[in-house]
């Protein structure tokens, strides 16, 4: 069980990083750490919202991942708790569970603007794949 | 960073000399201890900005200049499209024309300190700041398109704001060239009902006092006195902006690549201005910075609504509006020739000196104001743009102190609650929906601001003209 994820600095903004036994696995995980940039409070999985993308590569399908559910969280004004993940090729499909932000509750640190290509990296070291970047807030 | 890779030009100027692929030298304005605490990656972001096709002059980076993305935070770059210049999403950044205006109340700082409790609770409760606040409007596909062509002057339109505002914002509160058509359906999502918001990170609403007159000549002009109190809102295009960028971006990535444009980071991501797709982000562009004027216009009405509030015959009327996030079509001299150049600016406060034609009859003696936001607790500047401006980094200067530290290395270093107690003490009283956000913009994450201006008053990018203290911080 090596699925984890992490935040890692940055000047200006926030870095993030998941880890996984597949792709997908660490996609998720990084999905995990884009929420904790908002809250480290619970996230309840009340309703269900599916994604999809599309994009030449695996770092670019990254970035467009993260960049669906950022678009996801600000229309929606919804955060994220629970992903599941699937990808064939270069074509991501996802389920995502949450529940609309509560101020009070959740108390919302600060708010994903988009995701950036700086620091991206989306590899597999001894079995174990990693996917992060740098988050602009 | 070690100064021993710079060609040290002189007190201020700091040069990258060309090497590999860079067209063109970079050029870090700052002073030796600044420098010395700037990241490696500046230096390297700065040189990659240099390989950029069509670059004229030098990649610039301003004092305040950190680790951004593409770019640094800082950078300026001007292109010209006629040698294979090219516009670039990642150099203007997602937050599209973020920016900075400061009111100026007529008030007293005493006046201000008797509700200031008062005033602090209404103008957090009544602005919607941070993730999930809802805004009061609402906009059809109609009024959405209104306001992406018509910026701050649809807000005046629609009685979110004064007329006499418009010639203190730029471009005179509406930029030309503006093509709604060209913003997509999921922006214009993003953005139907944020309009009026603060937004999150590092912006703000303060209520500020005049600390410090340091040039009195040009603080008359400007309407600035000792003890006098101001309002300034640092925010940007929101929503809107941000789904812009991130779409163009992605696309200017394969642009890139198939108009055989070799990018050295892949934020850099960029087209030829003359393309289609260069065309369509301008368009795109410009109506995001017309959003961005039209936000900061009516967080400007109601930050009036509540001083009517509080203080009989208040008038807040607006010193200045200006951007720091932008491309813009520009004239400036290049080696004797005037040239029209598209100058980005990521993180960097247009300056234009004295006389420029754009500026309002007002201001032109003088230049225009520029205006920078430090952190919560050390205070903001009124600098005013100085005439050297121009052939230093095509009239740019500084826009806020710069981070120090990251948000992560923050949060380990300081509890929101203590910062908030902290400068509580000192007369500063914060309000925002989170802890952790306060702790991630604590005061001592930034660069000390007052270094960051000296430096450019030194480098000649702007000149000192007041400083102010916070008395009411709302953070998002």
């Amino acid at each position: 069980m090596n699925a984890r994820w992490e935040h890692f600095p940055h000047d200006a903004d926030i870095g993030l990083r998941g880890f996984g036994a597949t792709p997908a696995e660490a996609f998720e995980q990084a999905a995990l750490a884009l929420t904790a940039i908002v809250t480290t409070a619970e996230v309840k999985p009340l309703t269900t919202v599916e994604v999809t993308c599309e994009a030449p590569d695996l770092e670019l399908l990254f970035v467009d991942w993260l960049n669906a559910i950022i678009y996801e969280m600000a229309v929606r004004h919804m955060l994220f708790t629970r992903f599941a993940v699937t990808i064939e090729h270069t074509r991501l499909a996802a389920k995502l569970w949450g529940e609309p932000v509560d101020v009070a509750r959740h108390a919302p640190a600060c708010e994903p603007k988009g995701a950036t290509y700086t620091a991206l990296r989306v590899a597999e070291t001894d079995g174990l794949w990693s996917a992060g970047c740098i988050v602009d807030v | 960073m070690d100064t021993n890779r710079f060609t040290r030009v002189d007190a201020t100027t700091w040069r990258i000399e060309p090497h590999g692929a860079m067209r063109v030298p970079a050029i870090i304005y700052a002073d030796e201890a600044l420098i010395r605490d700037m990241d490696d990656k500046v230096y390297d972001q700065a040189a990659n900005v240099a390989t950029l096709p069509g670059i004229v002059q030098a990649a610039y980076a301003m004092p305040d200049a950190h680790w951004g993305y593409g770019f640094p935070i800082g950078g300026v770059a001007a292109f010209d499209a006629d040698k294979g210049g090219v516009v670039s999403a990642g150099g203007v950044g997602f937050d599209i024309s973020c920016g900075v205006r400061t009111m100026l109340t007529g008030l007293k700082i005493s006046e201000v300190i008797a509700v200031q409790k008062s005033l602090a609770e209404s103008l957090f409760r009544q602005i919607p700041a941070g993730v999930g606040s809802h805004g009061a409007i609402t906009l059809d596909a109609i009024e959405m398109d209104a306001m992406l062509a018509g910026g701050a002057r649809w807000a005046v339109e629609r009685g979110w704001g004064e007329a006499r505002d418009l010639e203190r914002i730029e471009e005179n509160g509406s930029m030309a060239g503006a093509r709604p058509e060209y913003v997509s359906d999921r922006a214009k999502e993003r953005q139907r009902r944020e309009m009026g918001t603060l937004g999150s990170g590092n912006h703000y609403l303060e209520i500020q006092g005049v600390a410090e007159i340091l040039d009195q000549n040009v603080a008359a002009t400007f309407g600035l006195s000792a003890d006098d109190v101001v309002v300034t809102i640092h925010c940007g295009s929101r929503g809107l902006g941000h789904q812009i960028g991130t779409e163009f971006l992605k696309e200017m990535v394969v642009v890139a690549e198939s108009s055989g444009i070799e990018l050295v980071d892949r934020e850099l991501a960029c087209a030829p201005i003359n393309s289609e797709v260069g065309q369509r982000y301008l368009g795109a562009m410009r109506a995001a910075i017309n959003c961005a004027l039209a936000n900061r216009e009516i967080l400007g009405h109601y930050a009036r609504r509540i001083f009517d509030h509080y203080f009989l015959n208040c008038d807040l009327r607006l010193l200045f509006d200006v951007s720091h996030n932008t491309c813009k079509v520009e004239s400036h001299m290049v080696e004797g020739k005037r040239r029209a150049l598209f100058v980005h600016r990521k993180g960097a406060t247009r300056a234009f000196g004295p006389g420029h034609e754009s500026l309002p009859v007002a201001l032109r003696p003088v230049g225009q104001p520029v205006l920078i936001g430090g952190s919560m607790g050390t205070g903001s500047y009124i600098l005013v743009g100085d005439a050297m401006a121009e052939s230093k980094a095509f009239a740019s200067a500084c826009h806020g102190a710069g981070r120090a530290l990251s948000r992560h290395a923050a949060l380990k270093q300081w509890s929101g609650r203590k910062v908030v107690d902290e400068l509580a003490e000192r007369g500063i009283i914060i309000r925002s929906p989170s802890m952790r956000g306060i702790a991630e913009e604590a005061p001592g994450a930034y660069k000390d601001v007052g270094a960051v201006v000296a430096a450019a008053e030194r480098a000649g990018l702007a000149r000192r003209v007041a400083r102010l203290r916070p008395l009411i911080c709302i953070k998002g």
